[in-house]
């Protein structure tokens, strides 16, 4: 081997962190887990979901869930072209947000439209459920054209 | 009603890492037991520890090997008494900047056969390496540096010689 040669190496950086989600998104992981999406009721009497402990302006406790659709309308996505290994799909797909009916803020998911053409901001989009659900973001496996 | 969930989020990052070439030519040298360093033909400072293979001050490749001895003054160091998870080595330990004989800036490494209350700012170490057989291009080829036997470094004059403008 060259002494000069430049050198390679696998690197790998793990962190196994366990934590508690706290009672709202605990909350709402459990509803995930039932086939139901909840949000909550803001100090203005917006719904934000997912559910947050504080009002993003008034900083006040939030209590009032609030059960909302699994279908919405997509606000804005990118389109990516190749997934990644840790990627929820293993094929092209849209990172998007999406405002869910009944729902004042857009959550952050993913649409399984097949391709890029298909997708348009304004577009309608139902979550595709799990079979076995276990109370994670991953219950709702996509979004997809209804 | 609410639930309180514990949830498992193992972050995993997967590199391929490449040191580049300053840093390969440094780790190659320890697998050859020999630590090299690269001179600026601009400030003349020679830089060790596996740098960019570029003088920070000048901004100029630093293409002058220079083989430096594996003896140097400790400029400052760290009792490590915390024990934390994946650590090696048992506490109370020592972790050290030392500047190599003909170097201008310090290498970081591990402090032993010496207890740690003795440890000092100019005291002389010596690199204690892994057997010939065992050297690979990493920095654990060099196990840790150990008391020299040699009277303590003038401090003052060592943490001059690191100064930027010295």
């Amino acid at each position: 081997m060259a002494a000069d040669e430049v050198l390679r190496a696998p690197h790998v950086l793990e962190y196994a962190y366990t934590r508690s989600v706290g009672p709202v998104i605990g909350r709402f992981f459990a509803g995930l887990r039932d086939g139901k999406i909840e949000g909550i009721k803001g100090a203005r009497g917006q719904v934000i979901v997912p559910p947050v402990e504080y009002d993003p302006q008034t900083a006040e406790e939030l209590s009032e869930f609030v059960d909302v659709g699994d279908s919405g309308v997509v606000t804005t996505w990118a389109w990516v072209n190749e997934p990644r290994k840790n990627n929820p799909l293993q094929k092209p797909f849209a990172w998007a947000l999406i405002k869910l009916d009944g729902a004042d803020t857009p959550m952050l998911h993913v649409v399984d439209a097949g391709s890029e053409s298909r997708m348009q901001t304004g577009m309608r989009v139902r979550a595709r459920w799990r079979a076995e659900r276990d109370g994670r973001i991953q219950d709702i496996e996509c979004f997809e054209v209804p | 009603m609410a639930e309180n969930m514990i949830v498992t989020m193992p972050i995993r990052l997967e590199y391929d890492y490449s040191p580049g070439a300053g840093r390969s030519r440094f780790l190659r040298g320890l697998e050859r037991g020999k630590i090299l360093g690269e001179r600026c033909h601009v400030c003349h400072k020679v830089y060790v520890g596996g740098g960019s293979g570029a003088c920070p001050r000048d901004g100029v490749p630093t293409e002058e090997v220079v083989e430096l001895p594996d003896v140097g003054t400790i400029t400052t160091f760290c009792v490590v008494n915390v024990p934390f998870a994946g650590a090696t080595v048992e506490i109370p330990y020592v972790s050290a900047s030392i500047l190599l004989d003909g170097a201008d800036i310090p290498l970081m490494h591990l402090i032993q056969e010496v207890n740690a209350e003795d440890v000092r700012m100019g005291m002389r170490v010596r690199a204690e390496w892994l057997p010939e057989a065992e050297r690979i291009p990493s920095m654990d080829t060099i196990k840790y540096f150990k008391p020299a036997g040699e009277p303590d470094a003038p401090i003052d004059e060592v943490l001059k010689r690191m100064r930027a403008d010295a």
